[in-house]
């Protein structure tokens, strides 16, 4: 029990006194998953709009493994993405390893299944009709595609978050990939295994604070996007 | 209308991610943009002043070879923070970007074998001397030791205070069957304890009371504290993690000395690895600057050194009988 109490007084402390480098820690979780999301979310519309309307041989195979992909384990992908980023690897002289970087790119490789998935599984949920009706009325396919993801924004929206929550919660992928350098490659999920290993259970704590808090401040700004025609 | 409000907002987080893109992608670092309280015990204080040093302070700094310079290295020269004040000094004063991979020593130097690192800061002899005999660790020289402890929960179940060597105590543990958390991780802390239960014949593996975490130092020693089992660990470590129970039941084995060891990897063996880069930060572990630092690390918050400095020692020297084992 005391120890739950320190973490929130250290995490209080750390908000209230706004310390440096955790901030910049901070910042970097957001900047490295919020890049992968994004990269994912245009990775994802256009496989996902492909996976939903264009029908070809073997698309539930194609589906099917999107939807494996979506539970991908972040360990897998590190690893992976590392051996082909080492120096030894096939990659390895853009010097990618260990480097922001390479944790946009695993972390990419988490999201996009997922985003994918969501937008193919909404897009196919869309009423036919409006398809026709848009071939109808002369619409563009870029036109149609923006006209199609508008009327699925709710979940769209919604596998975004969903992305940005399997990105920024890894710890895995970023471990390996980006090796928890100092002012480098560190984010909260990896300095929060850290700090368990040096037995700072306490600056362990107030890190997931921060981190919870980072995730809820997301999912409110996107829920926001969300909702707001709604009102 | 309402579609336009919606495109623009999303063409607003679009850019913003955008810009994180930039951001995070090309390896400029905030946190060392600002000067953070040296004062402070905390860890992330300690951010490298890497980025630009060259141009921030004016000096001149003369840099041969890629910036970024690759060092693996074992999970204790973290975990006790000496890296956190060394590695700072070494980018200031050389200009180089050090990446520090903290490992296992096993993994460390099949990083090295591998071209992955370009230099290596280990503790295993013997495994060393294969790396350097495959051609691949240059230059190998010592660089600090300190000693391996056996811990165990204080009530002590197998009786091992009182004991004065590893293999005795490690029977003692063997025959009441008592709790022991082994690292299983291949690091040079795991290698010594394997050799130790060979040296006494005994064999552990598979015995319901030995397990493995295959974790680093900090991390094993608080599963093991968690379990009240008994553990092999380096005193650097052990002194350095917070929130243990543990209890040191024996010490002072000579065969239990922890000796760092500083290898470059062979440049002309890996065409990506950063030869100059890599000797430069080997120079810098044996210079007198980083010595003078190492030999008083961590006086000031547990009363002795966690480190001896052993720069142009011997294995002899620091009284160890088989340098090569």
């Amino acid at each position: 029990m005391d120890l739950i109490w320190d973490g929130l007084r250290e995490a209080a402390h750390i908000l209230r006194t706004g310390d440096n480098s955790i901030w910049a820690i901070t910042l970097r979780s957001l900047l490295v998953s919020g890049s992968a999301v994004l990269i994912s979310l245009v990775l994802g519309i256009l496989g996902g709009a492909f996976l939903a309307f264009k029908d070809f041989r073997g698309r539930n195979i194609v589906l099917s493994l999107v939807n494996t992909g979506m539970g991908l384990p972040p360990v897998v992908v590190g690893l992976m993405v590392a051996i082909v980023l080492w120096r030894s690897g096939p990659l390895g002289h853009f010097r990618l390893i260990y480097t922001p970087a390479a944790m946009v790119i695993a972390q990419t490789v988490i999201a996009a299944p997922i985003v994918t998935g969501f937008t193919a599984a909404a897009l196919r949920h869309l009423d036919p009709r409006l398809r026709t009706q848009l071939y109808a009325l002369g619409a563009s396919r870029p036109q149609m595609l923006w006209i199609v993801l508008w009327e699925t924004k709710l979940p769209l929206m919604a596998a975004v978050m969903a992305g940005f929550g399997g990105a920024i919660s890894e710890v895995g992928a970023s471990m390996m990939v980006g090796g928890n350098l100092t002012g480098e490659t560190r984010v909260l999920t990896t300095a929060v295994m850290l700090e368990v290993s040096r037995g700072d259970f306490a600056l362990a704590m107030a890190l997931s604070i921060i981190l919870l808090v980072l995730i809820f401040a997301v999912n409110a700004v996107l829920t926001g996007v969300q909702q707001q025609e709604k009102m | 209308m309402k579609r336009l409000r919606f495109g623009m907002l999303i063409a607003a987080l679009l850019l913003s991610f955008g810009l994180a893109a930039c951001g995070g992608g090309n390896g400029s670092d905030e946190a060392t943009s600002q000067p953070t309280p040296a004062a402070t015990a905390q860890p992330w204080s300690n951010t490298p002043s890497s980025g630009t040093p060259a141009a921030a302070t004016g000096t001149p700094v003369v840099r041969e070879g890629p910036k970024d310079v690759i060092l693996a290295t074992t999970t204790s020269t973290q975990d006790t923070g000496l890296l956190d004040v060394l590695v700072p000094m070494f980018e200031e004063e050389s200009g180089y970007n050090l990446k520090v991979i903290a490992v296992g020593t096993g993994q460390a130097l099949a990083m090295g074998e591998r071209g992955d690192a370009d230099v290596m800061l280990v503790h295993a002899p013997s495994s060393e001397k294969k790396v350097v005999d495959e051609g691949v660790g240059l230059d190998r020289r010592l660089v600090m030791h300190n000693d391996f402890v056996l811990l165990g929960p204080s009530s002590d179940p197998a009786g091992v205070k009182g004991t004065t060597t590893g293999v005795e105590a490690l029977t003692k543990i063997f025959d009441k069957g008592a709790a022991f958390i082994s690292r299983g991780d291949d690091s040079g802390t795991d290698k010594l304890e394997k050799a130790l239960w060979k040296k006494a014949n005994l064999d552990p593996k598979g015995k319901s009371w030995y397990e493995e975490t295959g974790q680093g130092m900090g991390a094993s020693l608080q599963v093991a504290n968690q379990r009240d089992a008994y553990i092999m660990s380096d005193r650097g470590t052990f002194l350095a993690s917070k929130s243990l129970s543990l209890t040191i039941v024996l010490e002072g084995d000579p065969a239990l000395l922890n000796v760092y060891s500083v290898m470059e990897v062979n440049p002309d063996r890996f065409s990506l690895v950063n030869g100059p880069g890599g000797k430069a930060f080997a120079d810098f572990m044996v210079s007198d600057k980083a010595q003078s630092i190492i030999k008083d690390f961590g006086t000031d918050k547990y009363g002795r050194p966690l480190f001896i400095a052993d720069a142009g020692k011997t294995y002899e020297g620091i009284g160890l009988a088989t340098p090569f084992g």
